[in-house]
């Protein structure tokens, strides 16, 4: 048992002092990247493994003689998951550290909470969480998945391979679980399924008394029809609902359980013994058998001093997200907000499952979609992937407000919410 | 057949399990000839394949191949136990003996050879292909020396109901003597028949009759599913037959609300009863009564790791040695806490709030910053997990103990609190403190070992919930609330109204749940309870007399 990451509290300390006693603004000193990720508080378990990726990217970056010649210097701040924080932390990167980017949040709320911030600070954010959509912001860049590729390609993975007729749309009771919930009902119900085949339930944050939505999940799954779970339930509820499945002895060749927010951090605190079976969808795995993943994870493990660490989606979403910034700024030949949101538009980097990420003008990424199988050992093993990359769709096209409405920042577009039947800018409801 | 039984049962019949497959193995070779009894290594190695079509058939030839290594090779597939050797492509099927991970050729019967992890890649399975391959191994298993194997066998067969089972679950009837497995197999067969339109119309009528009587889901899938002339007279009993099993199964269904409702309200008593003694005996807001909880949690994943280390057989019982080591630690550090802080803050209810509220936060993240932010994993022993059916309903085992262990631990405080010196003081000094010191009583080492025994409990409520909960470092904050509102509802100070006030809340919330929604139980037991405070500020069952002033 190893209680002290040594090497790596260490570092993080250095960065923090570097932080604080970091001098005034020289145009020629370092380029500063801020890091904006809960360190404490109910995200921290998500959250810290993205700050940790961030130092390693910046260190490798640096050893390669940093941007434009000058060093990239992070600065660590820590919102605390308090959504309200994280707004006067965004302020504070912005205006007193005068960093050039930011990496960070995690929950929707959080992003929600920084958006005033960086639209009138003009900061650039870098959001690498899979999302609900139904937003593009110029001053963000969403490297994470939209629901089309995610949620969609899930539900038709299952509709095609397990033969399944029933659904169960299970969440916690906030913004990305119901918006993508409303989202996937549009498009089962456009699919044909009818309604009484579709359980729609939220449960609270940390709700970790599942005995009854599980026996009614049970229940509403043994009506003849193969039925499925689509799980939008987040962080911490996880572990009980899966540990309720399997000792009412629901089993993944009867109701499989297909989770958008169970990773391979979220299966490292559990026994995945019961779990084996029940799918992810995600679009990217540790177990990605491909030099490139093979390659960042040789160089995870050696920067973390940790072989058994995880690596996930959000992580390589910041590894894309970092290297697209560095290439357009090198493009650019300069740091300056404007001309770098502009310029990164278009801007092609690798991604770790062998593909080419490109920056589309509605700031999303292209992304493959990746099914994946729990296995005994916590990783995944990929049962599907798609054939070709998959474009991010800022609005969902199943949601009736949204099907006119297109994200375009180039010119002579340049919005983030462009109503195709009006024309003008600011149509989204 | 040969006397076989499952091995991960029992370490200590292992190695005549291990015997009886070397027997296998050796069979296997020496009778290759059987008729429809061989099976060739170019057949195994297709499990292996990436493409799943091709593995399913695989399967279905290796379970039609009749050959006695079939049902070896696919359980251990399903397993998880099926290697393939890297250098030759040989499939291997793997068991622990001892310490050690050996892998045999089943088809060759070689034996007990110890290979690098390396050397061997893991044969994985898919959901699609472990469908078909527990068909398979259900048709394989029907002559099993294990009941559990036959009745998971019949129960495979209501399922997938196929009257070319018939003959087999015929067979196996005749020469079973296991009343469950009977039971199950009766039903089998009356699913096969009926599902089939082939069968006469009084046999098929018979068989619905049958499904009706077993009453339970699986049957009731069996009625849905058959093929029937609409209208006709076999439609009309179908029709019946499916209400009586509805009936029956709403009618279990309240009972298992109920169980559910006990579970919840044992959880909360386990939770609150530490909370009983800090607050509801001695007064004091102890907002860091859930880290205690958190504390015994991480307790018992430092102690499993520990006996882990020393013998895997030890982990089993680590629940209960830790039962002692959390309630000492958590014990401990209330104590450390009542000497430094909350001694000092007696009689200001608001500071202590704020003060306890602190320490709370720096418990927090001390836990955090030693142990790390993410989940901690603390194994369920294997003899608290799965479930049993009882009737229609499941009852699962953790949550079983859980009542248990609740239910001893309150006699255990009441006992302590009414029949020893300790007691006596605990309750002299909280009645009247003037009167007690008179007396002789050490009112402030009484505050001390008070506050360390809430806390104490509250830290073997830990261990407990670290089965249920996730053992973070905000596994507390999950119970504080809840807590605190099973004592007020309860009473203050009186520990049968935190019995009785934790089973009205589990019960009501469990029965609330099903139709409303989670949310909404929520948000309805908090209104309940604000309105009942308006009526009854001291609760369900306030204390009397002058010790209430």
């Amino acid at each position: 048992m190893k209680f002290f990451p040594t090497s790596l509290l260490a570092r993080v300390w250095i960065v923090c002092l570097l932080a604080i006693s970091g001098p005034v603004i020289a145009d020629e000193g370092p380029i500063r990247v801020g890091v904006l990720h809960s360190l404490s508080g109910t995200m921290a378990i998500s959250e810290t493994t993205l700050r940790d990726v961030m130092l390693m990217l910046i260190e490798e970056q640096n050893r390669k003689g940093g941007v434009l010649g000058r060093r990239l210097e992070p600065v660590v701040v820590d919102p605390a998951s308090d959504w309200p924080l994280f707004a006067e932390r965004a302020r504070e990167l912005l205006s007193v550290h005068n960093v050039d980017v930011v990496f960070g949040c995690w929950t929707s709320v959080s992003r929600k909470a920084v958006l005033p911030v960086f639209r009138e600070l003009n900061g650039i954010l870098f959001y690498p969480v899979q999302y609900e959509g139904e937003e593009s912001e110029r001053n963000v860049f969403y490297t994470g998945a939209a629901p089309n590729q995610q949620a969609i390609p899930a539900v038709d993975y299952l509709r095609e391979v397990e033969g399944v007729e029933r659904w169960v749309l299970a969440g916690t009771d906030y913004v990305y679980p119901r918006t993508t919930n409303r989202i996937l009902e549009a498009y089962l119900k456009q699919q044909g399924v009818a309604d009484e085949d579709i359980l729609i339930n939220y449960t609270p944050f940390g709700h970790s008394d599942w005995q009854s939505i599980v026996s009614r999940i049970r229940q509403f799954g043994s009506r003849g029809k193969r039925t499925a779970v689509v799980s939008t339930i987040n962080g911490d509820a996880n572990v009980p609902f899966y540990r309720e499945l399997a000792n009412q002895g629901v089993r993944a060749e009867d109701i499989p359980v297909i989770a958008f927010s169970v990773g391979e951090e979220e299966l490292a605190g559990i026994n995945t013994g019961p779990l084996v079976g029940h799918l992810a969808a995600w679009n990217y795995f540790q177990s990605l058998d491909t030099p490139e993943n093979k390659a960042f994870l040789e160089r995870w493990h050696a920067f973390t001093g940790d072989q058994r660490r995880t690596a996930n989606d959000p992580m390589e979403a910041h590894y894309i997200g970092f290297n697209m910034w560095v290439a357009a700024v090198e493009k650019a030949g300069t740091t300056d907000v404007d001309t770098v949101i502009d310029t990164l538009i278009g801007i092609q980097v690798p991604n770790l499952s062998g593909g080419m990420a490109e920056m589309l003008p509605n700031h999303h990424i292209t992304k493959p979609v990746l099914i994946g199988e729990i296995q005994e050992d916590g990783q995944f093993f990929i049962v599907d992937q798609s054939e070709e990359l998959i474009a991010g769709e800022a609005w969902s096209s199943y949601l009736p407000g949204s099907r006119n409405i297109k994200a375009d920042w180039r010119p002579p577009i340049s919005c983030g919410n462009f109503n195709t039947e009006t024309g003008t800018c600011g149509g989204a409801q | 057949m040969v006397a076989r039984s499952d091995p991960r049962r029992s370490p200590r019949i292992l190695s005549a399990w291990f015997a009886s497959l070397l027997f296998i193995m050796l069979g296997a070779t020496a009778f290759a000839a059987v008729p429809g009894g061989d099976l060739t290594a170019e057949q195994l190695e297709r499990l292996g394949e990436r493409n799943l079509r091709v593995v399913e058939t695989a399967v279905a030839d290796i379970a039609a191949s009749g050959s006695p290594v079939a049902l070896e090779v696919l359980r251990a597939l399903q397993d998880g136990r099926l290697y393939r050797r890297d250098a030759d492509g040989v499939m291997l099927v793997s068991v622990r003996v001892g310490g050690a991970q050996v892998y045999s050729d089943p088809l060759a019967g070689t034996l007990g050879e110890e290979l690098a992890d390396a050397d061997v890649t893991l044969v994985r399975v898919s959901n699609r292909i472990r469908r078909v391959l527990s068909a398979a191994i259900a048709s394989l298993s029907l002559d099993s020396e294990d009941p559990a194997v036959r009745l998971a066998a019949a129960r495979q067969f209501i399922d997938s109901p196929d009257s070319a089972l018939l003959e087999a679950i015929e067979t196996a009837l005749v020469d079973e003597a296991d009343g469950r497995v009977r039971n199950e197999l009766e039903v089998a067969r009356a699913a096969a028949i009926a599902s089939d339109p082939a069968q006469s119309e009084d046999a098929r009528r018979e068989a619905v009759d049958r499904l009706a009587e077993a009453g339970s889901n699986r049957a009731r899938r069996v009625l849905i599913g058959m093929f029937i002339e609409e209208g006709s007279e076999l439609d009309v009993r179908r029709d019946a037959a499916v209400e009586v099993i509805d009936r029956n199964l709403a009618r279990w269904q309240q009972v298992q609300n109920l169980w559910f409702g006990l579970s919840l309200g044992s959880v909360l008593l386990l939770a609150a009863m530490g909370l009983a003694i800090t607050f509801g005996v001695m007064g004091v807001i102890n907002m860091a009564h859930g880290e205690m909880i958190m504390i015994g949690a991480y307790t018992t994943f430092v102690v499993q790791g520990i006996l882990r280390g020393i013998s895997p057989a030890l982990a089993e019982v680590s629940l209960l040695i830790a039962l002692p080591v959390a309630f000492l630690v958590a014990g401990l550090i209330g104590v450390f806490i009542e000497r430094t802080v909350i001694r000092r803050l007696y009689s200001r209810p608001l500071e202590t709030l704020l003060a306890t509220w602190g320490i709370s936060l720096i418990l927090q993240q001390l836990v955090r910053t030693f142990f790390g932010a993410s989940n901690q994993r603390v194994e369920t022993p294997s003899w608290l997990a799965g479930s049993m059916e009882f009737g229609q309903i499941m009852i699962t085992y953790n949550r079983l103990a859980i009542l248990i262990f609740a239910l001893v631990m309150l006699a255990a405080v009441i006992l302590l609190l009414k029949k020893t010196p300790l007691g006596l003081h605990i309750r002299a000094v909280t009645q009247n403190r003037k009167m007690a010191e008179s007396m002789g009583i050490r009112s402030d080492r009484v505050d001390m070992l008070t506050f360390g025994l809430g806390s104490g409990i509250a830290g073997v409520a830990g261990v407990a919930l670290s089965q249920i909960a996730n053992v973070s470092p905000n596994l507390g904050q999950g119970y504080i609330i809840d807590s605190f509102m099973v004592i007020v509802f309860g009473g203050v100070g009186n520990l049968f109204g935190t019995l009785v006030g934790a089973m009205t809340l589990g019960i009501t919330t469990q029965l609330v749940e099903p139709s409303l929604g989670a949310v909404a139980a929520k948000v309805l037991i908090l209104v309940f309870i604000i309105i009942f405070i308006q009526f009854r500020p001291r609760g369900l069952f306030p204390q009397k007399g002058r010790a209430a002033e």
